[in-house]
C-alpha cells in the first residue's frame, strides 16, 4: 500500500520542521518528505492519494493517559468504542492505567489486553502496569513479567501507596531494572473525603476540600524517595502552582523527573464547577484560576513534559449524582488535539511547540520510538483542519462516555485522517 | 456562563435552591410576602386556599424532625396535599437512585419537592433535571442540602432581624460556631450581604472555617470577645456532637470555654442585641441556657416566622 499526502502543511516537532511538504508512505512506513515521489516508491505511483489542502499533517498523538475500560468496566466503555473516539481524535498511541477490573497486576492480563487491542485501526496501546498488586500499596507486582507482557512503566493511577516503606521499595526495585515509574501526586490524608479544591468554590458550594498542599506533601516525598533511589519517576496530572515550581526546582537539582498536566486542568479552574456540574468532578480537582495559569506557562516553557487526556469514560448513571457521589473523570481522547490548538492559540505559541507536548515529548516519556516525521518512521500520521470547529456533544462524540466538563462547546480543529501504520483509521471526509 | 437552574427566562422564581445571586429585590419581596402569613396562624380556621389542589412532596434524604414539620404545616395552611417520604428509610437503600426516585414522584402528579439531602447539590440535579425533561411545572424547594444552603433558614432569619431591627444597613451581625460544615450559615451570610448589612462576621476556631472563606465578603475572628464587640445581633451555629470524634475540637467543655455564648460574652455585644439560633440546640456546648432562655433570645419566635416565610415561598412558586 503507497499512500501519498498532498498539499499539506508538515509540522513534525520532533524535527522541528513547519513547512508545506507531502508525505509518501510505503508498507506502513513513512518512506519520503518533500515534493517527489521517493525513488524506492518505483513506477507504480500511489494506491491512494490524501489531499491535505489546508491541513497540517503532524505525527500522530500520543496520549499518556487514556482508559479504555477494559477489562471489567465494558458498561462505560469498550476497545471498540474508545479506539474508535482515539482514531477520531488523531491519536494513535496511548497508554493505559492499570485501573482495569481486575488490575492490570499480572502478565496474563497485560497480554490479553494488548492481544485484544492489536487490529489495525486500532491506535498502539502500552499498558501501565501495577507497581503494587491490585494497587493496594502493600505487595510489589512481578515487574520484570509485566514487562515482558508490554508494560511501559508502572504506577498506581490514582491510588495513593499510603505506606512510604512500601512505596520506598517499589521505587527501588522499579530502579533496579530501570522501569519508570508512574505516580499521582496526592497525599491520601489530606485529599481524605475531599472533592473540589480547597479555596472559594468548595467554601461556596459547601463542599469539601483537597488543599494544594495534598499536592505538595505527596510530590515531595515522591521527589525525595526520587533522589534515594534513581528511580525513572515521571508524575501524572500535575494540578497546582506550586508543584510545577516542585518539579523545575527537583530538575534542576539534578532529578531525573517528568511530569505531565490534562487538558481539564489546562483550561478549567474550580469555577467551572458552576452549579454542581458532575462533568467537573475529576481527580485531582480542578484547582484556582492561578494554578491554571500556572500550568498554561509551565506547558509552554516545557516545565511540564506532556499533555494527556486523562480520559476517563463514565456512564451517564456515574454522573447523575450529587457532585460529591458522582464518578470520578471525563472522556477526552476527542478532545485532546482541539484542546492543545487552543492553548496554543491563546498562548500565541508556535505549533511546532505546542504539537511537540502531545506528540514527540509524550513519546520520549514512553520510551518508544514514535511521534515523528522521519523517513524510516512508522507512518502513525494525523492530517487535522485547524480552521475547522469541533463542536462537542454526545452526538459528536465517539466515545461511549459523554462525559465532559466541555459540551457545549466549539473549538478549533477537526482531523481529517488518521493513519495508524500507514493504515487509514479515520477519514473525516466520509461525514 | 452557568445559568442560575432557579430562575426561569422572565427572571422570576421558579425554585428556591439558594440565597447566592438573588437580587435584593426577590430577597424582600418573599419579607413582604411572608409578613400577612403570619396572621393567618392567629386566625380561628388556620388556612388559605393559595395551594389547595397541589401537591407537595416533602423529600427527606436525611433526618429532620423541625424541618420537615414546619414545611408541612406550612403547606398545610396552604391548603395543598403533603405526602412525607424519608428516603433513607426506603427506595435509597434499594439502589434507586436519587433521580428515579423524583421521577417516579412526578409521576404521580407533584406539583412540588420538598428537598433534604446530604449531599451539596442534589437539589439543584433535581431541578436540572426536571428542566431537561421538560417538567417546569414541579418546582423544587431546598430544605437544607448537605454543607450547601439552607435558603428557607436564612429567609426566616431575614425575617426575625428584620422584625426586630428594622434597617438591614445599619447592622453588624456575627455568626458563631462550625461555619465549615454549616448549610445555615452559607444561606445567612449570602442573605444578609444581599440585603446591605454592612459588616458580617464569622467567628469561630480555624478549624471550623472553610478555606476562603473572607471573599463571600464576611471578616473573619478567630476571638468571640473580639467578634462580638458591638454587634447587633448573634447568630448561633449549631454543633454536631460528631465534630468531636475527628481532630476537629478537643472537647464539647474546651469549644464551650471559647466559643459558647454565655451571658458574660454577650454582654459585649450591644445591649439590645438579639440572640438568634436555627435550632436544635446544644445548651451547654455552643450556648447557655441562662442565653437561650434569657430576654435577648428569639429562638422561639424564629420557628413561628419560619413557617410563614414557608408559606410565603410555596405560595410564590406555586400558588393559585
Amino acid at each position: 500500500m503507497r499512500i501519498h499526502i498532498r498539499n499539506g502543511r508538515l509540522i513534525d516537532p520532533a524535527s522541528n520542521t513547519d513547512k508545506p511538504l507531502d508525505l509518501f508512505i510505503a508498507a506502513g512506513r513513512i518512506v519520503g518528505v518533500g515534493g517527489t515521489a521517493p525513488a524506492a516508491w518505483g513506477d507504480g505511483g500511489a494506491n491512494s492519494v490524501l489531499d491535505a489542502s489546508g491541513c497540517i499533517v503532524c505525527p500522530g498523538l500520543v496520549d499518556l493517559a487514556a482508559r479504555l475500560r477494559e477489562p471489567g468496566f465494558e458498561y462505560r466503555a469498550t476497545l471498540e468504542s474508545e479506539m474508535a473516539a482515539a482514531a477520531a481524535g488523531g491519536v494513535t498511541r496511548l497508554a493505559c492505567p492499570p485501573d482495569t477490573d481486575p488490575v492490570l497486576d499480572e502478565p496474563g492480563l497485560v497480554e490479553m489486553l494488548t492481544h485484544r487491542a492489536r487490529l489495525p485501526e486500532f491506535a498502539h496501546v502500552h499498558p501501565v502496569g501495577a507497581l503494587t498488586t491490585q494497587l493496594e500499596g502493600k505487595a510489589l507486582t512481578e515487574m520484570t513479567e509485566l514487562s515482558e507482557a508490554g508494560c511501559v512503566a508502572f504506577g498506581q493511577a490514582n491510588h495513593a501507596i499510603v505506606d512510604t516503606q512500601v512505596l520506598l521499595r517499589a521505587m527501588m526495585y522499579a530502579a533496579t531494572f530501570d522501569f519508570p515509574v508512574w505516580l499521582q501526586a496526592q497525599d491520601p490524608f489530606l485529599a481524605k473525603k475531599g472533592v473540589a479544591h480547597d479555596g472559594e468554590v468548595a467554601a461556596r458550594l459547601g463542599l469539601a476540600g483537597i488543599p494544594v498542599a495534598a499536592e505538595t506533601i505527596a510530590l515531595a516525598t515522591i521527589l525525595h524517595l526520587a533522589r534515594e533511589t534513581g528511580a525513572r519517576v515521571h508524575v501524572t496530572r500535575i494540578s497546582s502552582a506550586a508543584g510545577v515550581d516542585m518539579i523545575v526546582a527537583a530538575r534542576a537539582a539534578g532529578i531525573a523527573v517528568t511530569c505531565d498536566v490534562a487538558i481539564h486542568h489546562l483550561h478549567l479552574c474550580e469555577m467551572d464547577i458552576g452549579f454542581f456540574d458532575a462533568n467537573a468532578r475529576l481527580d485531582p480537582p480542578l484547582r484556582s484560576m492561578r494554578d491554571r495559569d500556572a500550568l498554561r506557562a509551565g506547558l509552554a516553557l516545557g516545565a511540564i513534559n506532556a499533555l494527556c487526556s486523562d480520559h476517563t469514560p463514565v456512564d451517564d448513571d456515574g454522573k447523575q449524582m450529587p457532585f460529591e457521589e458522582a464518578e470520578v473523570g471525563a472522556t477526552g481522547l476527542e478532545l485532546l488535539l482541539p484542546l492543545t490548538l487552543k492553548w496554543a492559540q491563546e498562548m500565541k505559541l508556535p505549533l511546532v511547540t505546542a504539537l511537540a507536548r502531545v506528540t514527540s515529548d509524550p513519546a520520549r516519556i514512553l520510551g518508544v520510538k514514535a511521534g515523528s516525521l522521519a523517513v524510516g518512521a512508522a507512518a502513525d500520521i494525523c492530517v487535522f483542519d485547524p480552521m475547522a470547529k469541533f463542536q462537542v456533544s454526545r452526538r459528536n462524540l465517539k466515545s461511549q462516555g459523554k462525559n465532559t466538563p466541555f459540551l457545549g462547546s466549539e473549538f478549533p480543529g477537526r482531523v481529517r485522517y488518521t493513519l495508524i501504520d500507514g493504515h487509514l483509521a479515520f477519514d473525516g471526509t466520509l461525514g | 456562563m452557568h445559568k442560575s437552574p432557579q430562575l426561569n427566562k422572565h427572571g422570576e422564581l421558579q425554585h428556591l435552591l439558594t440565597i447566592e445571586g438573588l437580587p435584593r429585590d426577590v430577597l424582600t419581596h418573599i419579607l413582604d410576602t411572608a409578613a400577612p402569613f403570619s396572621e393567618v396562624a392567629e386566625r380561628e380556621v388556620k388556612k388559605v386556599p393559595l395551594l389547595r389542589g397541589k401537591s407537595v412532596f416533602n423529600l427527606f434524604f436525611e433526618n429532620s424532625t423541625r424541618t420537615r414539620t414546619t414545611f408541612e404545616i406550612a403547606a398545610k395552611r396552604l391548603s395543598a396535599d403533603v405526602i412525607n417520604l424519608n428516603i433513607n428509610t426506603s427506595s435509597a437503600n434499594k439502589g434507586e437512585t436519587l433521580l428515579d426516585t423524583a421521577d417516579n414522584l412526578s409521576a404521580m402528579h407533584a406539583d412540588m419537592f420538598v428537598v433534604r439531602h446530604a449531599a451539596s447539590g442534589a437539589p439543584f440535579l433535581i431541578a436540572q433535571h426536571m428542566a431537561a425533561t421538560g417538567r417546569d411545572h414541579i418546582h423544587v424547594v431546598n430544605a437544607g442540602d448537605g454543607r450547601h444552603a439552607h435558603p428557607t433558614q436564612g429567609l426566616l432569619d431575614m425575617y426575625t432581624i428584620r422584625h426586630y431591627k428594622a434597617d438591614f444597613t445599619r447592622l453588624t451581625v456575627a455568626i458563631v460556631g462550625d461555619v465549615l460544615h454549616s448549610r445555615v450559615a452559607r444561606s445567612q451570610i449570602h442573605a444578609l450581604i444581599t440585603l446591605g448589612v454592612p459588616e458580617v462576621r464569622v467567628i469561630a476556631p480555624k478549624t471550623l472555617l472553610p478555606t476562603g472563606i473572607e471573599r463571600l465578603g464576611v471578616r473573619v475572628f478567630n476571638d468571640m470577645r473580639e467578634g462580638l464587640r458591638g454587634v447587633d445581633v448573634v447568630m448561633m451555629l449549631r454543633l454536631q456532637n460528631e465534630r468531636m470524634q475527628g481532630a476537629l475540637l478537643p472537647s464539647t467543655q474546651e469549644y464551650f470555654k471559647s466559643y459558647g455564648l454565655t451571658p458574660e460574652k454577650l454582654a459585649l455585644a450591644k445591649p439590645d442585641a438579639i440572640v438568634m439560633h436555627p435550632g436544635p440546640m446544644n445548651r451547654g456546648v455552643e450556648i447557655d441556657s441562662a442565653v437561650a432562655d434569657g430576654g435577648q433570645a428569639v429562638i422561639l419566635p424564629q420557628v413561628t416566622f419560619g413557617i410563614a416565610v414557608r408559606m410565603a415561598v410555596m405560595a410564590m412558586l406555586a400558588g393559585n
